[in-house]
């Protein structure tokens, strides 16, 4: 028993991973239709966003900080597109130059927090809100169409009932390899967990941060764009905020702490598969989807207290 | 021994505000110059920082010797860590020369230090508990391929340090351990491993042995003992404790007031000494806050 604690304490993705796996037995048993092709197509479609925007997330929360504009850079890249594009410029170069705005806003973000020493949480905040009213400015608060749903580059982006999935898929892997597999990963997670010593080690803790913001924003105005291409079209009025909390949410419950220097990309997949199966469950079960956001609630914290307990055990296994 | 330390105590003086002389302090007198034929790897020169309004080095000179242990002794807050930090790059002088092996040198990082073969092991040892043991050794020095991709050559890099780990003698259970579940002894000789790793030629120690048992700080101490005479390093160490001074340093150095007030070699000086010194200028400074109280 107390090796089973030790190897549970010490794998963050395994307690989210046996939730998940008990839901999905127990919407399956409820409806057959839960494993329906239609049904996992159209969880993978809602999951694809929230582990995208999630794997961003799980880089600064290990480096301790957050980015609360990571949800309206999805909604609002896709506007980049639209307004671009009315100056009469190819989709291909539309997508690029609006992902090169996203870039901006994520150095920015990095610039206002290494160099202003604004704590992310309020930079970020306020970020957030400058982009919401942009577009509500730009768009006279008016829903539109997406641009580049048809055709072979609609397919790849977003139209195809997998092509997101995959998106997502392919990101959230490089995401993983970039913090488990390379100096730079290492040092996110160096400068989350003793960010001086990091320093003094000579690790270029600004660069690392400022780094970090750019690949959320790069990301997230990526999977926004390919989002937006299918559902084919825009509401100016999207609240940006709710992306980001799914997304905060996956990486909480998938054993993320948010006091950096502790990060896990698979357990926010997993906390994106587990969002996910809740939200297509209760829809397919029955249940009113009011009941989904109780719940959502409730499964951050008994997730967070299991977490919390474990890491406990852990301290005092090691001991 | 004491008679000629006496011979070295001029009248205590006060020296505060912004004058830029050294101190006349009780231990004035007992600084000795360079000598010209002295093999020095390490030495500073009117070394001077300032944060905002607070002064804290106005001029300080030491030396190092090659292969020699220094021990650097003053009160909380004198700037022995802010001298390591300039010395070792982290921070830069606001005035002054640094020179390595009587090369001129201007750091700028960390990096540059390294460059010159200058090692660091900081008072809160710049240790990440969340990574291993291998992972912190080879902090900002990872073995990599594929270019600007930096991918991690773990294998490699675990085995080197246990290679490594071996021949200085330092044992711990596992490369892979996570740093934060060792104990404070392991994790100062991680650190201490860390810093002559890459064949640093000067190690800038501060606190090793800060909050140590005796059977963790006699692991350290026969490291810093065998880095030193087996290993040909330089050290300039920081501690409160004049026992473990005496038992690592060939010289001592006080810092006091932004200044080098004292240098003596060991075989000079005792503890006894130390202490007689230190008392006499606490109460130096007691004399002159109460005088400033009744101002």
């Amino acid at each position: 028993m107390r090796q089973v604690v030790g190897v549970i304490s010490q794998r963050a993705e395994v307690t989210i991973f046996i939730v998940c796996v008990v839901l999905i037995v127990y919407f399956s048993v409820r409806n057959a239709n839960f494993y329906s092709y239609t049904n996992i197509v159209t969880m993978v479609q809602y999951m694809a966003p929230i582990a995208v925007i999630g794997a961003g997330e799980v880089l600064l929360l290990d480096l301790a900080e957050i980015d609360l504009s990571s949800g309206q850079v999805f909604l609002t890249a896709p506007w980049f597109v639209i307004l671009i594009n009315q100056h009469g410029v190819p989709i291909g170069w539309c997508v690029a130059l609006s992902l090169l705005v996203c870039i901006g806003i994520g150095a920015f973000n990095g610039a206002l927090v290494v160099t202003l020493k604004v704590p992310s949480f309020v930079a970020t905040l306020g970020v957030n809100y400058v982009l919401a009213g942009y577009v509500l400015v730009a768009s006279d608060d008016v829903q539109t169409n997406m641009i580049g749903t048809t055709g072979h580059f609609g397919a790849v982006a977003g139209i195809a009932n997998w092509s997101e999935g995959f998106w997502a898929i392919g990101i959230v892997i490089l995401i993983w390899a970039l913090l488990k597999g390379t100096r730079f990963g290492l040092h996110t997670t160096a400068t989350g967990d003793n960010e001086l010593g990091a320093a003094e080690a000579g690790v270029k803790v600004r660069s690392v941060k400022v780094r970090c913001f750019i690949i959320i924003a790069f990301i997230s105005g990526l999977i926004g764009i390919f989002d937006a291409i299918r559902i084919g079209s825009l509401d100016p009025a999207a609240p940006g905020l709710n992306e980001m909390l799914s997304a905060v949410t996956a990486c909480v419950i998938g054993g993320t702490a948010l006091t950096g220097g502790k990060a896990t990309v698979l357990g926010t997949l997993i906390g994106a598969i587990v969002l996910g199966v809740l939200e297509d469950g209760f829809n397919i079960v029955g249940i009113s989807a009011n009941w989904f956001i109780l719940v959502e609630g409730a499964v951050i914290l008994l997730a967070m207290g299991v977490n919390v307990q474990l890491g406990r055990a852990s301290t005092r296994t090691l001991a | 021994m004491s008679g000629a330390l006496e011979a070295d105590l001029p009248e205590p003086g006060n020296n505060v505000g912004n004058d830029t002389s050294p101190p006349r302090s009780s231990l004035v007198g007992a600084v000795k110059s360079s000598h010209p034929h002295e093999d020095l790897v390490l030495r500073a020169e009117k070394i001077k920082k300032s944060f905002g309004a607070l002064v804290v080095l106005r001029g300080v000179d030491i030396r190092l010797r090659r292969g020699e242990v220094l021990g650097l002794v003053g009160d909380n807050g004198s700037g022995k860590s802010t001298l390591m930090k300039i010395l070792c790059g982290f921070q830069r002088q606001d005035d002054g020369e640094v020179f390595v092996n009587e090369k001129h040198v201007d750091f700028h990082s960390v990096q540059d230090a390294r460059n010159e073969g200058i090692e660091a092991v900081y008072q809160d040892l710049a240790l990440v508990p969340q990574l291993t043991v291998y992972q912190n050794l080879f902090l900002n020095r990872e073995l990599t391929r594929f270019g600007k991709i930096g991918w991690l050559k773990n294998t490699s890099m675990r085995r080197l340090s246990e290679q490594y780990l071996a021949a200085i003698g330092v044992k711990v259970a596992s490369v892979d351990a996570l740093v934060g579940s060792l104990s404070g002894g392991q994790r100062q000789a991680i650190a201490l491993a860390r810093a002559t790793r890459q064949d640093a030629e000067i190690l800038l120690l501060d606190e090793p042995l800060a909050a140590m048992g005796a059977k963790e700080s006699a692991l350290v101490i026969n490291l810093v003992k065998d880095l030193s005479q087996n290993h040909g390093v330089s050290m300039i160490i920081i501690d409160h404790n004049y026992t473990h001074l005496f038992e690592l340093c060939d010289r001592l150095n006080i810092l006091q007031e932004g200044y080098i007030t004292y240098d003596q070699e060991i075989s000079d000086t005792s503890i006894g000494d130390l202490n007689e010194l230190m008392i006499s200028e606490y109460r130096r400074r007691v004399t002159i806050g109460q005088s400033e109280l009744k101002a």
